[in-house]
């Protein structure tokens, strides 16, 4: 009954939402356009190699952006995504099952079109795995203001995905298992000039969701005292609607030197229970025809209501997680970063080329997810941990990004 | 009730006021530091979707993450 009250009043909201949504883009269509108009990005390619190393899992692929204006006033944007993934992570070895392979495709198709001061977009996204498939469709609109001082960006992004299950013993779908998940996000944000040398944003981003929203592999674990682990494993079962909230600020100031530093910050909070903090700070040094960049980023959060490392039994409330995603814990990231400026002057009818290379070393720290691995060595192992004793986990990633971008 | 719609309507009749008096206190010719490639918000969209989607998968939070788009106005 209560659950039927809240997917009631969020259908309410969203209703709501969508028509002040309307209502705010149809005022934006109808401003005068401004006699100066705004511009749309350069024309670009990018073609980059991604590789995430860590936990057990490695994923790499390639993705390849282009983007391409057509009578200053329109363009469009195309961009091939690919993870190839091979994972043994903790969560695969806790459950028993072996290392497995998968593939994820992704599509994004997008146009733009530009009005004076206002410019339109719209987006479509289709991402597929052999038991995921995800499309998304991102509709924006963007205003400068105020000579050119203020930009107010709004979106709107409507999902649907279908989740599959893939049986671990034999690796072939499960053909009784398909479940939809719809997911709607609205974002405000604003880019704000303060002095010659200080660009400052602000965005805000509600987020809800409501279908299946486990990971269908993933189990939470209880005690068992007849068992040599003193656990057991037993189905995820998660609430059908999540809502999130999310607001960021972020600066960029201008050195005297022409050097720039960044910060940022990220509140965000969900109804799970889930509360996080983000800081990033950041600094970008260019010198002759390279651009050098570093950066730090720390992140926190608490876990969700339904979040235990071990229940007490079975069943024990009614909603059960144990994914690590969901514990509470902090990332701590450093990043630094090369790029090289290949064509200065151009050539032909490329007007700039960059070679990047871009390395982040992540580490993660969770304060109430054990590493139950501990928990399943032979009990005359001397590191076996009966379940609740074992050291907490953590993991350390390493990210490499290279890419060549040319514009033309 | 009532009171609120009339701080509302106060309030968006100061703004609306505003719209046509506002000088761009930092002039188009001042923005040259902003124009700078390194003042990007999002110098490169293929990198950061990237490692945007690498923190979504394994963190609690997400959304509000990026740069607003838009930008500085400099062109």
């Amino acid at each position: 009954m209560k659950k039927a009250r809240k997917t009631a009043w969020g259908v309410e909201m969203r209703a709501r939402a969508s028509a002040g949504w309307l209502g705010l883009v149809l005022v934006l269509f109808f401003l005068p356009a401004a006699s100066i108009a705004g511009v749309l990005a350069d024309d670009r390619a990018d073609m980059l190699f991604h590789r995430y190393e860590g936990g057990g899992v490695t994923i790499q692929g390639p993705s390849l952006l282009v983007r391409k204006k057509i009578a200053e006033k329109y363009a469009l944007t195309a961009n091939y995504y690919q993870d190839m993934v091979t994972s043994a992570s903790i969560d695969v070895e806790v459950s028993g099952a072996s290392e497995y392979k998968e593939e994820r495709t992704q599509w994004s198709l997008g146009a733009e079109y530009l009005r004076g001061k206002t410019t339109y977009s719209v987006n479509y996204t289709d991402s597929k795995e052999n038991d995921y498939q995800a499309a998304t469709t991102t509709f924006g609109i963007s205003q400068d203001l105020f000579g050119d001082l203020t930009t107010i960006t709004m979106g709107f992004s409507r999902g649907n995905d279908i989740v599959r299950r893939r049986d671990p013993s034999t690796n072939q779908i499960d053909p009784t298992f398909k479940e939809p998940t719809d997911r709607w996000s609205y974002r405000v944000g604003v880019s704000q000039i303060l002095t010659k040398s200080l660009i400052t944003t602000l965005q805000l981003e509600v987020i809800t969701d409501e279908g299946f929203l486990n990971n269908p592999y993933r189990s939470y674990r209880y005690v068992n005292p007849t068992d040599d682990r003193l656990f057991a494993l037993a189905r995820e079962i998660y609430p059908r609607t999540r809502t999130s909230n999310a607001v960021a600020v972020n600066a960029r100031y201008f050195l005297p030197y022409r050097a720039a530093i960044h910060g940022g910050y990220r509140f965000f909070t969900d109804t799970w229970g889930i509360g996080a903090n983000t800081f990033e700070l950041g600094y970008t040094h260019p010198w002759r025809e390279w651009t050098f960049d570093v950066g730090y980023r720390y992140y926190s959060q608490s876990n969700a209501d339904f979040y235990a490392d071990l229940f007490d039994r079975p069943n024990q409330q009614n909603f059960l997680a144990r994914d690590k995603e969901l514990s509470t814990f902090k990332s701590q990231a450093l990043s630094i970063g090369a790029t090289y400026d290949f064509l200065p002057n151009g050539w032909r009818f490329l007007k700039k080329g960059t070679l990047n290379l871009f390395y982040d070393r992540i580490q993660f720290d969770y304060d109430d997810f054990r590493d139950a691995r501990f928990a399943q060595l032979p009990t005359t192992d001397p590191n076996f941990h009966p379940a609740g004793t074992e050291p907490l986990y953590s993991f350390g990633a390493n990210v490499i990004q290279m890419f060549v971008s040319v514009w033309f | 009730m009532r009171r609120s719609k009339l701080f509302s309507l106060a309030l968006a009749a100061l703004v609306l006021a505003g719209c046509g008096n506002i000088e761009p206190w930092v002039k188009p010719y001042e923005r040259q530091a902003l124009a700078d490639p390194i003042m990007s918000f999002d110098a490169n969209p293929v990198s950061s979707a990237y490692i945007d989607h690498v923190f979504d998968a394994r963190e609690g939070a997400r959304g509000a993450n990026g740069a607003a788009g838009g930008g500085c106005g400099c062109n």
